[in-house]
């Protein structure tokens, strides 16, 4: 059965009233003074160590994002942390709230379909997320030319960029869940709290249980070769369910095209007889990541999809 | 007769195995102020958002304004405001920028947008509060503001769905004097109450809901005499032995109920007299008479107590 009329009608001005209410609300605040000061600090404190670098490594100026100093993580870790929780705080009060503030059948009332207003609040916090991470990204780039002296070439001008949309990317998947969540609990505590719960299962637990499941899946014979290969292999499978995992590789082979960007699987003494040495063009680590960048997006379509079909189906009726 | 603007068919909404909504037929006239009265979860809010298109009928059709709710759902909402029965709006904003969401909502130009606010809210008394977040309304004004939303959008349709719930009795006679001036504008007003004394005043007619069905429709003039055999109610206070029989004995008496302290009649006219003279003639004290109005509230309980009984 047809229903008449376009189902985006509306999507605009519900993206722009929630676009808004997030650039405005105190807890989006909060959470750029902190992705702000944990960035300016991991920046901060390995510029003395990339400045030792200068005109030994080709790519000094990706160095920033990618190395750790103790004891603090690199800036990309910290992005790996900070991502999803600034996703999932835009997203897990989105639908649910409407229905605790009883705006919903009054907004639904409205000539406009759901849809347009799932897909406006989606749209309004990947906005907001992509100003917020591209903020980010200008002011450590604007740090670490300032702080070496340098200006970054036009191909790490590129990998930044690249890293930058993955970032958003893998918030987008982060918020997908959380939108998810708060169409499927009516409390917004609950839909916090259980996307948190999986954020930490995917940020701390998933690496240990993957070396649990590869021991029960391939174990390992130290006399063999080929069966080790084939554990590493289960054990990189498995955790690329992780999109944690998808995100730091993808990061690896943007930022980190020299050396262990190079690959993100097991490479063997054999495979690299006879290979050039020296860092992999933006090309060929796009090509490598591909897989990453699209299991991300597969991820977030996946979970939206979820979610959309969820809220069709949903009573508006409190 | 003109086209009724709203028309159900056999609507029918059920839940596992449910029946919220069962087998309702409608038919509501432009202009009219029309009661969907009944008790908590009577079938009363489903069958509005049926008609609004919120929720799919199990089976059966409606017609709103001569559009599908289920297919054309955007032609429907444009025509009808909907207060629904707990309104909410966003605290945060004030009582303007929530009606300019709306207004955008719905579409209209900036400008007009703004012109049709001002009016709206002049009517509904709310042009100072306007300026004001809406988390520092009362409830009445936050009702208030759902009518002018209603009227900023230029329905013709009005839902409202237990409009004078947790009102307090200044608002609510308030309230209804609002919605007898919408229908002065010729508004079609579609009003679900379980205060069934509030809403007699204002409904042209009424529909009683139980358990999904419609048990009676009509006007309420109508349904008090075709129910009550009469719609004059007079209540007594008096001492004696046998007096329910002596009461029941005098022509024109249809019922005698005992209230504990009192005794309650249903007559076909004011026979307070009469009644008098057989408490008296019966040898009893007549301490109080008193005449008063048969409601919808006696209609509701008598007609629903005998198909308790019938089943």
């Amino acid at each position: 059965m047809r229903r008449e009329g376009s189902a985006l009608a509306g999507a605009g001005t519900v993206m722009m009233k929630e676009l808004a209410d997030n650039l405005a609300s105190t807890r989006m605040r909060l959470l750029e003074i902190l992705i702000f000061i944990t960035g300016a600090g991991a920046v901060y404190a390995t510029i003395g160590q990339v400045r030792d670098t200068i005109g030994e490594d080709p790519f000094v100026f990706l160095r920033i994002f990618t190395s750790a100093q103790d004891p603090l993580p690199s800036f990309v870790a910290f992005l790996g942390l900070l991502i999803p929780i600034v996703a999932i705080s835009l997203g897990f009060d989105a639908i649910n709230s409407e229905f605790n503030r009883k705006t919903m059948s009054r907004i639904l009332a409205q000539p406009i379909y759901r849809d347009a207003l799932l897909f406006g609040k989606f749209m309004a916090g990947l906005a907001t997320l992509a100003v917020t991470l591209a903020a980010l990204w200008l002011f450590v780039i604007g740090l670490a030319i300032f702080l070496l002296g340098l200006p970054p070439s036009t191909e790490e001008s590129l990998r930044s960029l690249c890293f930058l949309i993955a970032a958003i990317a893998y918030g987008g998947v982060w918020m997908a869940l959380a939108m998810l969540f708060s169409v499927a609990f009516r409390s917004t505590a609950t839909a916090a709290l259980a996307s948190l719960a999986v954020w930490l299962f995917f940020a701390f637990f998933w690496t240990m249980i993957v070396k649990i499941l590869v021991q029960v899946i391939s174990p390992a014979d130290p006399y063999d070769v080929a069966g080790l290969i084939s554990a590493v292999e289960t054990g990189l499978g498995l955790g690329r369910i992780s999109p944690n995992m998808l995100f730091s590789e993808a990061a690896l082979a943007f930022l980190n095209p020299g050396e262990r960007g190079q690959s993100l699987g097991i490479l063997l003494p054999q495979q690299l007889q006879g290979a050039i040495s020296g860092p992999l063009p933006l090309a060929e680590s796009l090509a490598l990541v591909w897989p990453q960048v699209t299991g991300l997006l597969a991820g977030f379509i996946l979970l939206f999809t979820i979610a959309y079909i969820m809220f069709q189906r949903q009573e508006v009726r409190a | 007769m003109s086209e009724p603007v709203i028309r159900t068919e056999q609507l029918t909404k059920t839940y596992g195995n449910r029946t919220a909504v069962d087998r309702l037929d409608l038919s509501i006239e432009a202009g009219e102020v029309f009661g969907l009265l009944g008790p908590n979860g009577a079938g009363k809010t489903t069958t509005i958002l049926m008609l609004l298109g919120l929720t799919e009928p199990t089976s059966g059709h409606a017609s709103v304004a001569g559009f599908d709710p289920l297919r054309q759902p955007l032609e429907v909402k444009r025509r009808v405001g909907y207060m629904p029965d707990q309104v909410g709006f966003y605290d945060n904003l004030t009582g303007v920028s929530n009606l300019r969401y709306t207004a955008k909502l719905c579409g209209l130009e900036d400008r007009d947008a703004d012109e049709r606010i001002t009016k709206a809210l002049a009517r509904v008394r709310l042009t100072e509060a306007g300026q004001r977040p809406v988390r520092t309304y009362s409830r009445g004004m936050r009702q208030r503001l759902a009518i002018a939303e209603i009227l900023m959008k230029g329905a013709s349709i009005a839902i409202l769905d237990e409009p004078t719930g947790g009102l307090d009795p200044q608002s609510t006679r308030e309230f209804l004097e609002l919605i007898r001036s919408l229908k002065r504008d010729g508004m079609t007003i579609i009003l679900s109450s379980h205060m069934l004394e509030l809403v007699q005043v204002v409904c042209d007619r009424v529909a009683l809901f139980n358990a999904g069905k419609i048990g009676l429709m009509g006007r309420v003039d109508d349904l008090l005499r075709s129910v009550l055999g009469g719609s004059h109610i007079i209540r007594i206070e008096a001492k004696g032995a046998g007096l329910i029989e002596a009461l029941q004995r005098v022509p024109g008496v249809t019922r005698v109920s005992d209230e504990g302290t009192s005794l309650r009649l249903e007559c076909t006219d004011d026979l307070r007299a009469d009644v008098a003279r057989a408490v008296v003639q019966a040898g009893g004290d007549l301490t109080m008479i008193d005449a008063g109005h048969a409601s919808l509230d006696d209609v509701y309980t008598r007609y629903f107590e005998g198909v308790a009984h019938a089943s």
